[in-house]
């Protein structure tokens, strides 16, 4: 991207060229001055609401999080690093990070490991995989709280998914009360809803990997595992490391399954990081505290981002 | 991998393809149907694929229990104003970003990228204080503003950016020749050659904004305000049980709409999403 890389592009020689005749005065209002001016504006709208809307809550959250702030009460008092200690003794924590580890990971893994092989399958030569391409990317276009509703009432102790499992003679537990089914539900719903989008991100990069690779592999007697591990994968090594990044940035962000779904329960154990500071600031009223685990959450994203950023050269076969 | 399979490996693919898809479409299909059926036949077993008595009494209740057609409107209208605000304001930007050379550039484009790494959620408890001292809890303008001009529209403007700089430059280099200005550069020649990019980033606004959950429920109070979203969860009896054949209406028509465009335009829905920049 030539455009970005030099910053001195804007000093443009305007020095007459040997032997040309110096222009007799430069007029003020240069094409380059028209640049700067244009654009500045062309920036502008975007730039006032990244720090009204992005920078100055973000420094705000980090001062609040150094105060005690009872809405209720009325009370907004500093105390420096008292929040973050009790951060570190809050007895729900330990659980809350634990469910969205478990639920992140899972996701991840379930939705690129789907998205994945989706891809290789409708990549085949066969009819009809775009009337299946459609099918499997419609739930993205579904309304997020409607899909999530209509899996609550599927996943009820007498809905759909057990009466399919009676069906085959198994006797389904009640998926959204128990303590280990309640967050393996929330997964799958979320993968189901969302992995069409993945999935398309798959198919677009399969399709750029040439043919003659696997043409060359199969002569050499290469089995279609390997051929996979050793072509497809390194080739679309990319995409993977994108939809990664995405899909864990997304994960984080889960909430509206959470609330619709499980409410956080069974005890707490579908309490994701986001779900909890919404219980903590907006149902207990505790701006202080909930402004501490907006911290934890930012810098949990934060971290991920630079790790996964970081790893792009151990793992990602190649970039543009 | 491309070449032909035998025909037993064709059929054992259709067979897995199918079954995969069940999870994908059923749930969509056992909703709008069941929303059609008497109560008493949304629980039956085996349940009937189509309903064998259409009711439409939910679809009237939807209607009576709240003000779901001003909620329908708040949802549309709050889209729509958001979509076209975030193309203006992340076109314009990675215009400037991919295509313009002026001083700051760089540095502003980092400021602009720190929102791509802030999640929404990070940043509610202050953006609720914010709009609060302003009086503007309980009104729309949080749900539009945020989006439109916050962290949501910058992941527009990185799209955008990325689009404008596979643009070739000679198109707009002849047309400033010609004595066009930037902005008659940027609206007659750029724009209309953006329109595969624009395209998908009014996709993802759309559904963003059609989909947002939790900062509805944080800013508004009154159901006369509420969102689809937020309002598909208040149809609950006494005791606080959902009640599902009124729940199984209201959230077939707030899916159906936005179904309906997409299978009319899957094509541009799908290639539009998987040709903007993002192909790693």
């Amino acid at each position: 991207m030539p455009v970005l890389t030099d910053n001195a592009a804007g000093r443009v020689d305007t020095r007459p060229a040997p032997g040309e005749t110096p222009p007799q005065r430069r007029a003020w209002w240069t094409s380059r001055r028209r640049d700067q001016l244009a654009g500045l504006l062309f920036v502008t709208p975007q730039l006032i609401g990244t720090a009204l809307f992005v920078l100055l809550p973000l420094g705000l959250v980090v001062w609040y999080s150094l105060h005690e702030w009872n809405v209720l009460a009325d009370t907004f008092d500093f105390v420096g690093t008292d929040n973050y200690r009790k951060l570190v003794d809050d007895p729900n924590l330990p659980s809350v990070l634990r469910s969205t580890a478990y639920f992140s990971v899972g996701l991840v893994v379930l939705n690129l490991g789907l998205a994945l092989l989706l891809a290789v399958l409708l990549n085949q030569k066969l009819r009809g995989t775009v009337v299946f391409r459609t099918l499997f990317f419609s739930p993205v276009v579904v309304s997020l709280v409607a899909w999530t509703i209509v899996w609550g009432f599927l996943l009820q102790d007498n809905g759909g998914v057990n009466g399919v499992a009676g069906m085959v003679g198994a006797d389904g537990p009640n998926w959204l009360r128990g303590e280990w089914t309640a967050m393996l539900s929330v997964i799958v719903v979320q993968v189901v809803k969302n992995v069409g989008l993945n999935m398309v991100l798959f198919l677009a990069a399969l399709q750029g990997v040439p043919a003659e690779l696997y043409e060359a592999a199969t002569v050499e007697g290469a089995s279609r595992w390997t051929q996979f591990r050793r072509i497809t994968v390194p080739l679309i090594s990319p995409t993977i490391l994108l939809t990664s990044i995405i899909t864990v940035a997304g994960a984080l962000q889960v909430f509206a399954q959470i609330a619709v779904l499980t409410q956080g329960g069974p005890g707490t154990s579908t309490t994701v990081l986001v779900y909890y500071l919404y219980q903590q600031a907006f149902q207990f009223h505790q701006f202080g505290y909930g402004s501490t685990l907006s911290v934890l959450l930012f810098a949990i994203v934060l971290t991920l981002t630079v790790v996964q950023w970081r790893m792009r050269r151990r793992w990602v076969f190649h970039e543009q | 991998m491309n070449s032909r399979l035998s025909l037993r490996a064709r059929l054992t693919l259709y067979g897995v393809i199918c079954l995969l898809a069940v999870p994908f479409v059923f749930p969509t299909w056992w909703m709008i149907t069941s929303s059609f059926k008497p109560v008493a036949d949304i629980f039956a077993f085996p349940p009937s694929l189509i309903p064998t008595e259409w009711s439409f009494s939910a679809y009237r209740r939807v209607f009576e229990l709240q003000p779901f057609a001003r909620q329908y409107f708040n949802s549309a209208y709050i889209a729509a104003v958001v979509t076209i605000g975030t193309l203006a304001v992340s076109a314009l930007a990675g215009y400037a970003f991919a295509r313009i050379r002026f001083r700051g550039q760089q540095f502003l484009f980092l400021v602009v990228l720190v929102g791509l790494l802030i999640p929404s959620e990070v940043t509610i408890v202050p953006l609720f204080q914010l709009f609060n001292s302003l009086g503007l809890v309980d009104t729309h303008w949080p749900l539009i503003l945020v989006p439109m001009l916050g962290a949501p529209s910058v992941l527009a403007t990185f799209i955008m950016r990325q689009f404008f700089i596979t643009l070739p430059a000679e198109l707009e280099e002849a047309a400033r020749v010609d004595g066009l200005g930037r902005l008659a550069t940027f609206w007659r020649i750029a724009l209309p050659l953006a329109r595969p990019a624009l395209g998908a980033v009014a996709i993802f606004t759309f559904l963003h904004s059609w989909n947002l959950y939790l900062e509805p429920i944080v800013f508004l109070s009154s159901p006369e305000k509420f969102t689809l979203p937020q309002a598909l969860t208040q149809f609950v009896d006494a005791y606080g049980g959902p009640m599902w054949d009124v729940q199984l209406s209201a959230a077939s028509m707030t899916a159906l709409p936005v179904l309906v465009v997409f299978v009319l335009a899957q094509r541009q829905f799908i290639e539009g999403l998987a040709h903007t920049g993002l192909k790693g």
